[in-house]
Parts: C-alpha cells; sequence; structure tokens
C-alpha cells in the first residue's frame, strides 16, 4: 500500500499546531512509524523528503539515528537535492565515532571528483564537519588535489578540510605544506582567509614547522598592510574597516610565528603600530581587530614603546560604554598583569568601577584583577571597594573572595590592627562563606595580635550577640570570647561601644551558641570550650558553668558528652589544677596562620583535597604547645593508667605524659578523639594552627632513595621520645601499591609505628604516603635503624633493604 | 574555531544546532539545555560573553531569536560577534527581512548558507553575496534536477513557489 506522504511544510505545521506536549509526541511518534516504514520499503522516491522531516524531528530531540543509512543512500543518488539533504542529514545525524564511515567515503571520493563545483563543494563541507582518522587518510589526495583547484569555491573549501585534517592526522601535515606558499599570493579573500587558517593550524600542530612558516611573514605582512591601507571596498568592508575576518586570523598567525623569535618579531613591529593607529574602534568590528592586535603585541618580543601603547588600547577599552569591550579588556589585562605591572596599575580605578558592573562575567574578571593589582601601597583603597563587592557578591564569589581576602591581607596588611579589622569584617560580612579549614589560620591571626586581643574578642561578641548563624564566624567568635573573657569585661579596649558586658551577657552568647539548633558540631564544642575556659576567668557565673557542663554529661552528643564529662572531671578531682590548664594560650607564633593558609589554597588550587595529608601535616602541634604543657602540669605527675588504647581517655592522656600516642591516633580516629590538643584550644583537629611539619631544630632527612622512590623523615623530639613522620614519594610513572615500610632498631630503644596512612603511593609525586614512628631512648644512645620495604610495581614486587645511619645529631643531644 | 552554535527562540526551543566536534547525543541536549537557560536568564543589558566548560560562549539576541557561538577559550570573542551578524546578514538577504518563522519552516535553507559561510567551524569567505550567489546557484541546480514531475511540489515544500 502507497503511503501518502506529508510534505514537510505539513509536517511541521501540525506540529506546531499541537496543544500540548502529549499531542506533539502522538504526531511525531505516528510520523516517525511511517517514516521507518517508508525507509524500509526503499521509498526512494519520497526518500529526502522523509530524511528532511526526520532533520525536524531530530532538532525537537526525538531519536532520528534511523535515518543515517538513508542519509548514505542519498549521498550516493545521482541528483543533486538528494546528495543535498543527504550531506546535510550525514552532518547532523553522524559524526566521527560511527562506523557507517567506510560507507560515506567511497562516496564522497567519488563526488570529490564531480564536474559539478555545488557537488565536491558539498563533499568538501561534510569531510570538514564530520570526518574521522581513518576518512583524513583516505581522502587526503583528494583534498590535496583540489587545493590546486583553480577555483576559488573548491580551494577555500578543500583548505578548512585540509585543516581538519591536520588537526585529526598530524602526520599528514606534509602533504598540505606545499601548496601553502603559492595560496598566499591570491588575491581572493577566500582563499587568503583560508590558507592563513591551514598555515595556523600546522603551526599548532607542529612546532618544528614554525621555521619554515616565517618565511611567509613578508607576504602576510604585505597582505594586512594593503588591507589596512586600502580604501574603500564594498564587497569585504565591515563599517569602514577592510575585511576584519581576514586581519584578524593574520593578526593571530602573526602572533604565533613572532612568539618567542626576535627576528620575525621585529619585522613585525611595524605594521602592528600601524593597525594599532589606523584602526577606527568606533564600532564592535574595529575594536575586535584592535583586541587581536594587542594579543599579538603582548605575545611576541615587541618594543617597549608597543606595549604601552598596547595596554592603552585596554584602558581605552576599559571605558567603553560596550560591555563586551570591557569583558575582552579585562581578560587581556590579566593575562598581561604579572608582566606589565605598573602598566596595569595605572588603570586600578577603571577596573575597580567594573565591580559595580551587574554582570558576573565582568565582575568575575574585574575581581581576579583587582586581587592580582593589591601591593603593600594600594591595599587600603583595593580592600574597601572588595568589601562593599563583598555585600552584593553571587553567594558563589563569597568562598573565593573570602580566601582571596585572607591570602592578601596576610601578604600586604600596613600594619596588624588594620589586617585584624579586615579579616573580621570579612567575617562578619560573609563568615558563613569561609572554608572551614582556614578558621585554625584566622584564630591563630587573632591570638598573635596580643594588643588587640580584648579589641577582637569585644568586635566578635557584639557580632555574635546579632548573628549566630554563620559557622567560622561563631567558631573564632566563641574561641575568642573563651580565650579573652576577662578582657571584655574590662573597660574598653578601643571599642567604641561603651555599654557594659556583664558576665551573664557572656555566656548567654556562648551558650546561644551552644544550643541553636543552627550550629554545627564542631562549632558546639567550640563553644564549650569556650564555657569550660571562662570557668578560670569569670567568677560570679562559676555554679552557672559548673551546671552548664554538668548537663551536657548526658548529651546525646558523644562528642559534647565526652567533653563534658571530662571538664566534670577537672572540677571534682583536679580543680587545683583547672586555672593552669585553661590558662590563657600562649601566641600561636606567626608563621602558623600564612602557612596556614598558604598551604591551604594550594591545595585547593591542585584540586586535590588530601585530607590526610592536611590533618598529618597538622597534627604535630601540640608539639609545639609542649613545653608550656610541662611547665603546667610540673614534672609531678605519675602516670597512673597505662597509654589509653581508644579515643575515650582524652583525660588520662593529659596526665599521660607520652605525646607521640596523642600525636598519632587522630590520623584515623578524627572526631571522637578528645585529647591533649583539645584542652589547650578549641575541638578536633581544626583548632589548632597547622604549623610547619618539621620541627625547626631538627632537619629532616632523606632515609632512603631508589628506584624513584624517596622516603623522608621528619622528627620532633621530647625529651627521650622521638616521634618520626615518614614521608614516602613516588616520582616514576607508575602508582607502588602495597607498600610497606618496617624497621628494626638496637633493643635499647622502643619502636612503635602507626599505621601508615595508605599503601598506595601515586605516580609523578602526586600524592604520598605517611607513617608516624614513634621511638623512645630511655637510655640516651644514639639511634640507628635497618628498614625493609616492600611494595609492588605494575604487578611485580619489590622488596629493598636499607640502613638509615644520617640521623641528625641534634637527636642525640640531651 | 567554532565548536557548535545554536539558535533557540526566546521560549527556549531549539531552532538551528550545528556541531563542529563530535559529541555524544546526551551530552548534546545537556548542553543545549543548560547553555538555553542560562543565557534566557541573562538581562539584556549584560555582556555578551560566558564561560561555559572549557568554552567562551559569544551570544546575540535578534529579535526573538538567540544565536550562540561556543569558540576555544583563546578566540577573540569580539570578532565572533561579526560572525554571528555576518550570518543574520547572509539570513536576512536571502529570506529579505528573516523572521523566526522562515527558520523554522526552512531550516535546510538556513543550514545551507551556514555551509557556505563555515567549514569545519571556520569563516571560509567573508563576501556576502559570494555566499547568496552559491547558494542560490545550489538552489537551482536542485530545481533543475529534481524530477520533472515533482518540481512543483519540491518548490512548494521549498518555499519557492
Amino acid at each position: 500500500m502507497p503511503i501518502i506522504s506529508l510534505r514537510l511544510k505539513d509536517l511541521i505545521r501540525a506540529i506546531r499546531a499541537c496543544r500540548t506536549a502529549q499531542d506533539e509526541r502522538d504526531l511525531v511518534n505516528k510520523e516517525c512509524a511511517l517514516i521507518r516504514t517508508s525507509f524500509r520499503e526503499e521509498d526512494s522516491e519520497n526518500r529526502a523528503r522523509n530524511v528532511a522531516k526526520l532533520l525536524y524531528i531530530h532538532m525537537m530531540g526525538y531519536p532520528a539515528h534511523f535515518g543515517q543509512l538513508e542519509c548514505l543512500k542519498l549521498i550516493a543518488s545521482p541528483t543533486f537535492s538528494d546528495k543535498r539533504v543527504g550531506y546535510l542529514g550525514a552532518m547532523m545525524l553522524l559524526d566521527e565515532r560511527q562506523d557507517v564511515h567506510l560507507l560515506i567515503t567511497n562516496s564522497m571520493k567519488n563526488d570529490m571528483n564531480h564536474q559539478v563545483q555545488y557537488v565536491v563543494g558539498l563533499a568538501l563541507c561534510a569531510l570538514g564537519s564530520i570526518c574521522s582518522e581513518g576518512m583524513s587518510r583516505d581522502l587526503c589526495g583528494e583534498v590535496e588535489k583540489l587545493l590546486k583547484s583553480t577555483n576559488p569555491y573548491i580551494v577555500r573549501k578543500a583548505a578548512l578540510c585540509a585543516v581538519r585534517l591536520v588537526y585529526k592526522v598530524p602526520d599528514l601535515m606534509e602533504v598540505f605544506v606545499p601548496a601553502t606558499r603559492s595560496l598566499l599570493n591570491e588575491k581572493n579573500h577566500g582563499v587568503l582567509l583560508t590558507t592563513v587558517s591551514l598555515v595556523t593550524a600546522m603551526c599548532q600542530v607542529n612546532p618544528d614547522s614554525l621555521s619554515h612558516f616565517r618565511r611567509f611573514i613578508p607576504n602576510l605582512i604585505r597582505i594586512l598592510k594593503n588591507l589596512v591601507m586600502s580604501g574603500y571596498t564594498p564587497e569585504h568592508d565591515v563599517h569602514g574597516i577592510s575585511d576584519p575576518f581576514l586581519q584578524v586570523h593574520i593578526l593571530r598567525l602573526l602572533r604565533i610565528l613572532g612568539r618567542g623569535d626576535q627576528d620575525s618579531s621585529e619585522a613585525m613591529n611595524d605594521i602592528l603600530a600601524q593597525v594599532a593607529t589606523n584602526t577606527e574602534s568606533g564600532k564592535n568590528v574595529g575594536h575586535a581587530v584592535l583586541y587581536e592586535t594587542v594579543l599579538t603585541i603582548m605575545d611576541i618580543m615587541s618594543e617597549s614603546g608597543l606595549r604601552v601603547l598596547a595596554i592603552n588600547i585596554l584602558g581605552r577599552f576599559l571605558s567603553n560604554s560596550d560591555r563586551n569591550i570591557r569583558y575582552v579588556a579585562l581578560n587581556t589585562l590579566l593575562k598581561t598583569v604579572h608582566v606589565e605591572h605598573n602598566a596595569v596599575q595605572r588603570h586600578r580605578s577603571t577596573i575597580l568601577d567594573c565591580l559595580k558592573e551587574n554582570d558576573i562575567s565582568i565582575q568575575k574578571r574585574a575581581l581576579e584583577l583587582s586581587f592580582a593589582l593589591i601591593n603593600e601601597h594600594n591595599i587600603r583603597s583595593i580592600m574597601k571597594e572588595i568589601m562593599i563587592f563583598l555585600d552584593t557578591a553571587e553567594p558563589e564569589f563569597k568562598s573565593q573572595i573570602c580566601t582571596n581576602i585572607l591570602q592578601v591581607t596576610d601578604k600586604y596588611s600596613p600594619d596588624q590592627s588594620w589586617h585584624i579589622n579586615a579579616v573580621l569584617s570579612m567575617l562578619i560580612k560573609a563568615g558563613a562563606h569561609v572554608r572551614e579549614d582556614l578558621v585554625s589560620g584566622i584564630i591563630c591571626m587573632v591570638s598573635d595580635a596580643e594588643d588587640l586581643h580584648g579589641y577582637s574578642a569585644h568586635k566578635l561578641f557584639f557580632a555574635l550577640r546579632d548573628d549566630i548563624s554563620q559557622q567560622p564566624l561563631c567558631q573564632v567568635g566563641i574561641w575568642s570570647i573563651g580565650e579573652y573573657g576577662d578582657l571584655l569585661l574590662a573597660d574598653e579596649t578601643g571599642s567604641d561601644t561603651p555599654s557594659e558586658v556583664t558576665e551573664e551577657d557572656v555566656l548567654d552568647v556562648v551558650l546561644k551558641v551552644l544550643k541553636s539548633p543552627q550550629s554545627s558540631q564542631i562549632t558546639r564544642s567550640y563553644a564549650i570550650n569556650a564555657i569550660m575556659k571562662l570557668s578560670t576567668r569569670f567568677s560570679s557565673t562559676l555554679p552557672q558553668i559548673k551546671s552548664i557542663i554538668s548537663q551536657y554529661c548526658n548529651n546525646l552528643d558523644t562528642e559534647l558528652q565526652q567533653r563534658a564529662v571530662e571538664y566534670g572531671a577537672i572540677f571534682s578531682k583536679h580543680d587545683g589544677m583547672r586555672s593552669g590548664i585553661f590558662e590563657r594560650m600562649p601566641l600561636m607564633g606567626k608563621g602558623g596562620t600564612s602557612g596556614g593558609v598558604v598551604e591551604n589554597a594550594k591545595l585547593l588550587e591542585n584540586g586535590e583535597p588530601e585530607k590526610e595529608q592536611i590533618s598529618l601535616v597538622s597534627e604535630p602541634a601540640p608539639t609545639a604547645q609542649e613545653p608550656s604543657l610541662l611547665d603546667l602540669l610540673g614534672g609531678d605527675v605519675t602516670p597512673t593508667v597505662a597509654p589509653p588504647t581508644s579515643g575515650g581517655g582524652a583525660l588520662l592522656d593529659l596526665l599521660d605524659m607520652s605525646p607521640p600516642t596523642t600525636l598519632a591516633l587522630p590520623i584515623t580516629s578524627g572526631g571522637d578523639f578528645g585529647g591533649l590538643m583539645d584542652l589547650l584550644g578549641g575541638p578536633g583537629d581544626s583548632t589548632l594552627p597547622p604549623p610547619p611539619p618539621v620541627s625547626q631544630s631538627i632537619p629532616s632527612i632523606i632515609a632512603f632513595e631508589k628506584n624513584s622512590l624517596k622516603i623522608e623523615f621528619h622528627f620532633e623530639k621530647n625529651g627521650t621520645n622521638i616521634s618520626i613522620t615518614l614521608l614516602a614519594t613516588n616520582s616514576s610513572n607508575l602508582p607502588f601499591s602495597d607498600f610497606v615500610f618496617q624497621a628494626a632498631i638496637p633493643k635499647t630503644f622502643k619502636l612503635q609505628m602507626q599505621p601508615p596512612s595508605g599503601n598506595v603511593i601515586p605516580a609523578h609525586n602526586q600524592g604520598n604516603v605517611t607513617q608516624v614512628i614513634n621511638i623512645e631512648n630511655p637510655q640516651k644512645q644514639p639511634l640507628r635503624m635497618k628498614t625493609r620495604i616492600n611494595y609492588t610495581v605494575s604487578g611485580a614486587p619489590v622488596l629493598e633493604q636499607g640502613e638509615v645511619n644520617n640521623f641528625p645529631p641534634e637527636l642525640n643531644q640531651f | 574555531m567554532i565548536q557548535f552554535m545554536l539558535l533557540f527562540s526566546r521560549q527556549g526551543k531549539l531552532r538551528l544546532q550545528k556541531w563542529y566536534s563530535a559529541y555524544q547525543q546526551k551530552d548534546k541536549k545537556k548542553i543545549s539545555r543548560e547553555l538555553i537557560s542560562t543565557i534566557l536568564g541573562r538581562r539584556s543589558k549584560m555582556c555578551n560573553i560566558l564561560e561555559y566548560r572549557e568554552y567562551k560562549i559569544v551570544y546575540k539576541r535578534y529579535a526573538s531569536l538567540y544565536f550562540c557561538v561556543a569558540v576555544d577559550p583563546d578566540d577573540n570573542e569580539l570578532i565572533t560577534l561579526e560572525v554571528i551578524h555576518r550570518y543574520v546578514e547572509l539570513l536576512d538577504k536571502y529570506f529579505g527581512s528573516v523572521c523566526e518563522l522562515d527558520i523554522i519552516f526552512n531550516f535546510e535553507k538556513a543550514y545551507y548558507i551556514l555551509d557556505e559561510l563555515l567549514v569545519g567551524g571556520t569563516i571560509q569567505e567573508t563576501s556576502k553575496k559570494n555566499i547568496i550567489r552559491a547558494v542560490t546557484a545550489q538552489d537551482m541546480l536542485q530545481e533543475e534536477t529534481e524530477n520533472p514531475r515533482s518540481t512543483q511540489g519540491v518548490l512548494e515544500e521549498m518555499g519557492l513557489a
């Protein structure tokens, strides 16, 4: 039965008339079924029409793969109209991954030898869109032949096909090199344009060819000069610019050829200056040419005068009313700011104005550029603008801005009080967006500003009274309140709010945070610590504090419960030591702050959240506090119980004097570990600043290095206890798995090895395995160690044995 | 190089799509959907450049249609706007003050014109005259080679009768 086929227009009309999506689906499904039947019946009369309908249906998002073979049949048909639809369909329904290509390649080959130029054109156009590697090789000869044709219509299509072929199969490049020289002498703009594209592609694919193509530079300059100097040519004119497309393509090729080559760059100076000065910048198109010129000037080894000219052009772009032009200017300045810092600096105020732009693309660029421009001299004015921007910025920006603010203020702050003020204002404005791992750095900074403790505590206290929803702000605030609670009560330290703060007010705020359902567990841990610290700084509220602590002894949250029980025990059993234990923390040291921020920022950039590494690096912190702890407790505390094996005995840890045990545990036990460091600082491991991983006093050594495996030892020493942090890295191309490190030492020592952070060392130094080794040296002997290392690389086990006898002499000094 | 081009209406309906690199069908749909909603959500006074995945998206609205092009990050965004404008001019010249309906009902013509402007995502000819000449010459050829019996039907279908 013959099918009465709808015409394409009628189908489109019918689809557009559908009232509901369901109607449309029904109609399309019905039509698709008819088309399928027609295909099956080899109805060649309606094939082109059916494929065209199918393409429309395909654009609406319905599946149309069953038309692929029909396209090939159309291409093979002798009539032009069939071919035209067939090639169109092939470009839409096929791409380089389909395996029907063998079928299409033959038809294309025939069509490329067709006497009608438009048939050749269709084949070339399709090849340029969908050719695969195999097709590239099969049809390379044809394309090369057509490139030598005298018909510009064919040549320009063949040249762009060659671009695609060269990208697909770089080896094919040689075939096309010879033809390019004569093509550059053509007059036809289409031919010139496509030849320039071809040469550009070849330069990009194979940098070795640059020296060959540099010989074309005089030619290219001549073409460009003709364009710039020639009068009005109606055919190629766009708003008074003669063929801007060709100009831009040539400028780009010149950039690639001149990059890193002194002679070529010199040859281009004049023409670049000419384009830069003679191009009328009234419309977008003039800016397009100027923009490309600037990029070329900045990229090649151009004269300094020319570079200044280029930056000034960008400066003019910045004050243009067209947002696109401002965007590209910001983008380009950002690329050049590291080279031409001073020249860009002159446009600072215009750049800052762009922050007020109501457009995320522009804001983002302006912000990056503003941060790049900050130095000691302008930080006050730039930060003022950034702070204003922070108020209105999109949430996705805020976290990045906060991280950047911490970095630049750390580096360029004119003085400490400005620094503190800037960071605290940022916390109050956008505290919720500060990354949690940066909180400890901020606390460290607050602690370092000794003269400003009272000021910081006041500022944070009033901020928290208004708003306890921002967790990082709460954490810093609560920590400061706990630490400097006594200063809060004391009369004014710089704050202009004269209101009296009472012990109850302070306790209220902390309690509010502790009880708020918005508070995270970490924040609440900070809060309970702060309350405990306040017990030594406040007097009249002591009974309340005791009752709060005892309430939390049976809190459902085990972390809070554990802390409360421990603190309760201090009240009941060791009350005499309480004031010593909760004394104000010593200054944490500047190194910690910047180290922490920078280190974390770096990790962020690499996009590798190596959590374990971070925690390990930050763990040795308590050791830095060790001497003060020893002072606190004096030497007279006898350990009553054996070292704990689980996270339950935090209080015991406090009394027990074997820090290495407490040090290593958090690697695996993280949150439920409330040890030594918790009593000193805030909760968990995030409170303490991450100081440099290496103890300053004892140099690290390389304990083993062979076959791309490197093992470093970092030391911490406390009396006769030595804690070695092993760091194993792998510089080879393959990961090492099943890594096991064993050590043997003389019997006079006691050795205890903690579990390693993992047993796979990633390749290319992209990660590491760490392990803590605790050694006790009661007889004060010089340390020696024999090692045995097992690992597997691509399935083959490797065994290495060695001896470490280059331990630093500091280890043996007592 | 242009990676792909999308034309869509203010209602978010795709009117033309041209992909110069290979993408999974699923990915094409996802990209179109995401870009259409992002661009429709932007206010008219914002700039015409977006960063999306590894591309720069350059778009421009002409009447009820958005023309959206993805280029490589180091491509010249401003000249890309000119390429878009050139295509619009060609459509206008070919159809005679083009409107969205012209492109809906003659979508294949819109593709033919595009294929004479770009090959493999790179511009091949800057003379409008040459391009229109090539497209109309092929239209004639199509007419001639058509089976005389159905010429009338095809002419009607292609909007030439």
